[in-house]
């Protein structure tokens, strides 16, 4: 071709026509050369001047045939473009409109469950001396001494200072820095065994070739098959549910209104556990949140809100944000009445309150859905709820949500991954499973304030959930502990040594 | 996935196992250990690392144990250092009462845990616990739940009772004849799973 051309530029020797006629082939071999991607000048080559004229035409032909391969291409492409669609379309955006399912799903997932069954009947036979460290994930580092400080300093009330008290303080210390209940609290959970994903391959070693094989192929699944699809879902879900909620927005008030926008999050919501190839079990939902009710639930990521509302329409709490979060925001309270505060009003204790007592003293508004622990934990124990959420009053209607980290870790490490990654990396799990309780309301009893309150309820949900409870805040993911705390161990020790009486009184 | 610091060599490990005594598997889980606490992911750990643990940050004694791990003048610490300073804390097997007795002493033998605790109370490191430094630790221990005049009796009583060669200061010696019945091996010792 280069040469071809290379004889056309030289031909410029000749009389006008043949130079008109070269500048115009040479115009259209630049064309061709852009469309091709090439970028290198055609090199000027000698060339014998009786091939002008079939190197011209030969030009035209190769061009044109381009074209039309190129044609083709996009045809094709055209049509595994809609004939996916309708595939979609057909098994999965019709039946959840209706809420039915086609049991596709359930079949993956039992070829999952075998699956990693089988890979892990390979990983206890391919480790035999290891398999301690299989255990210790679950069993910790250390066994701590649990002994409290008079058991510790070995002493009655109204011993002296002795020298070894040290000891006791420094061996906590280094217990708490070789495992501590909080900080593993704020990373996802270590598994028992390897799930064939390489995100969470850290102790696990090279077993079988077998193995390596499935792991690729899994790969393969996850990101050339699963991924795209599920992608394509989440795309119509969000989009579905942007313009439904915007339509919807358009009617007066009515209960026609009403439960046309709960069709739509309905849908919605099922299209978006669909993308996540979410498999949900609800327990007890003849407990199912009421109208004019609080929803409180343990938050392990953002995925909880949809895990909830595919069940149940909720009136959601929280921040107004930018970007994405903000446009579906901004349509979802023009169909139902969502609480969404802007960010300075959050600081506002007050105004929170006051605003969510108004919501549920309407018994026709949806019941409020709010995660008391504030911040995400990672689905291994429930943390210190706070009171704000227990003073409105009303009735508290617990729910425990556990996820089954075999098939994907739905924490958000949010101080690591930000929404998009997050998001990528939920999309590339095998599937988001995970098992909902409704427990039965709860209301304030008399002569319990909203902290004993709130502790009553986190105990009852850790226990449905089979959860750690722990006294400490889920705001020490990013924030220092109160000196508080401290100060109480320091008094403490202080009436150990020195017995109750002589201590410094200190004003209350 | 988050970017994971480079993992533990094998040569590396040898050289902790001989120094420290934990075994493989100790040593690997305390290195993920480590590296968790690695917020700057860059090998070592520095105080705010340490003080991001809330027990640890509610522990009276919290600032002098941190303290312990860094080297002299040093804001860093590697995870050898790291595990150096958590080997004062393995119980002490019977089987290595007997073991190279020519070699270096091992980090958990009675006297280095003691040497630990002695170090705790003294602050300027002149291998002397004076009254003042004492004073200061008592301070640590019971907030503002003391008054002075009762601190200060406590800790000339102390000090009277250890001290031997009449320097009112409490010296290594003296601090170990002081502890001589206690039983330092199961106060000082952490009992590491396999």
């Amino acid at each position: 071709m280069k040469e071809r051309l290379g004889r056309v530029e030289h031909s410029g020797r000749g009389t006008e026509a043949n130079r008109g006629e070269c500048r115009e082939a040479a115009a259209a071999a630049a064309l061709t050369f852009r469309g091709l991607g090439l970028r290198s000048a055609p090199a000027a080559l000698p060339g014998l001047p009786g091939d002008r004229a079939t190197s011209r035409s030969d030009l035209h032909r190769g061009s044109l045939e381009r074209v039309r391969r190129a044609m083709d291409g996009a045809d094709l492409a055209g049509k595994i473009l809609s004939t996916w669609l309708t595939l979609v379309l057909g098994l999965i955006l019709l039946p959840s409109a209706f809420g039915v399912s086609l049991g596709i799903s359930e079949i993956y997932m039992k070829i999952l469950v075998k699956t990693l069954e089988w890979a892990t009947i390979r990983i206890e036979k391919g480790t035999p001396k290891e398999s301690v460290l299989k255990n210790s994930a679950s069993v910790g580092i250390i066994q701590r001494d649990e002994s409290p400080m008079e058991k510790g300093l070995s002493g009655l009330r109204g011993r002296d200072f002795e020298l070894s008290d040290v000891f006791y303080f420094s061996k906590k210390g280094l217990e708490a820095i070789v495992e501590d209940e909080v900080t593993q609290r704020f990373s996802s959970e270590e598994l028992v065994s390897w799930n064939l994903l390489t995100r969470t391959n850290i102790n696990f070693q090279y077993i079988s070739l077998r193995l390596t094989m499935v792991w690729v192929l899994g790969v393969l699944v996850r990101y050339c098959v699963l991924l795209p699809l599920r992608v394509t879902l989440a795309f119509i879900g969000i989009s579905l549910l942007v313009i439904g909620t915007t339509l919807v927005g358009q009617l007066p008030d009515s209960s026609l209104k009403n439960w046309l926008s709960e069709l739509v999050h309905l849908t919605c919501c099922r299209i978006c556990v669909r993308s996540l190839s979410g498999t949900i079990h609800y327990h007890n939902k003849q407990y199912r949140p009421q109208k004019g009710g609080i929803c409180v639930a343990n938050h392990t990521s953002p995925i909880d809100v949809l895990i909830l509302t595919t069940d149940g329409c909720y009136a959601m709490v929280g921040q107004v944000h930018g970007g994405l979060m903000g446009i579906i925001q901004r349509a979802m309270v023009k169909a139902c009445p969502h609480v969404w505060f802007e960010r300075s009003e959050m600081k506002d204790r007050h105004l929170v309150t006051k605003r969510l007592k108004e919501h549920i003293a309407d018994k026709k508004k949806l019941p409020i859905l709010i995660f008391p622990e504030g911040t995400c934990i990672n689905n291994t124990s429930v943390m210190m709820f706070k009171k704000g959420s227990f003073e409105i009053g009303g009735t508290i209607h617990p729910v425990a949500i556990k996820y089954n980290p075999q098939f994907g870790d739905a924490f958000w490490n949010s101080s690591k991954y930000n929404m998009v990654s997050y998001l990528l990396r939920m999309m590339t799990s095998w599937a988001i499973v995970c098992d909902v309780w409704y427990m039965p309301p709860m209301t304030r009893e008399e002569g319990e304030d909203a902290v004993q309150f709130a502790n009553r309820v986190k105990s009852a949900i850790a226990v449905q959930g089979g959860l750690t409870e722990l006294p400490w805040d889920g705001g020490l993911k990013r924030g220092k502990v109160k000196d508080t705390f401290k100060e109480e161990q320091q008094k403490n020790y202080s009436k150990m040594i020195v017995g109750n009486g002589s201590l410094n009184s200190e004003s209350d | 996935m988050g970017s994971r610091s480079t993992l533990l060599r094998d040569e590396e490990l040898e050289e902790i196992k001989k120094e420290t005594g934990f075994s493989h598997s100790q040593i690997t889980r305390l290195y993920s250990r480590f590296t968790s606490l690695d917020k700057g992911e860059n090998g070592t750990l520095s105080r705010e690392d340490f003080q991001r643990i809330p027990e640890l940050a509610i522990n009276p004694l919290g600032d002098r144990i941190i303290n312990a791990f860094f080297p002299e003048g040093e804001d860093q610490v590697n995870f050898r250092g790291f595990m150096r300073t958590l080997a004062h804390f393995r119980p002490i097997e019977d089987n290595e009462k007997s073991k190279d007795v020519n070699g270096p002493e091992p980090l958990n033998s009675r006297s280095n845990k003691l040497h630990f605790a002695f170090r705790l109370y003294d602050l300027d490191k002149d291998d002397k616990i004076s009254r003042d430094e004492l004073l200061q630790v008592l301070r640590m221990m019971v907030g503002v739940n003391i008054s002075d005049e009762q601190l200060g009796s406590i800790a000339d009583r102390t000090i009277q009772e250890a001290d031997q060669d009449g320097d009112s200061a409490i010296s290594f010696t003296e601090f170990v004849k002081v502890l001589e019945k206690v039983d330092v091996e199961q106060k000082m010792s952490i009992r590491f799973l396999h």
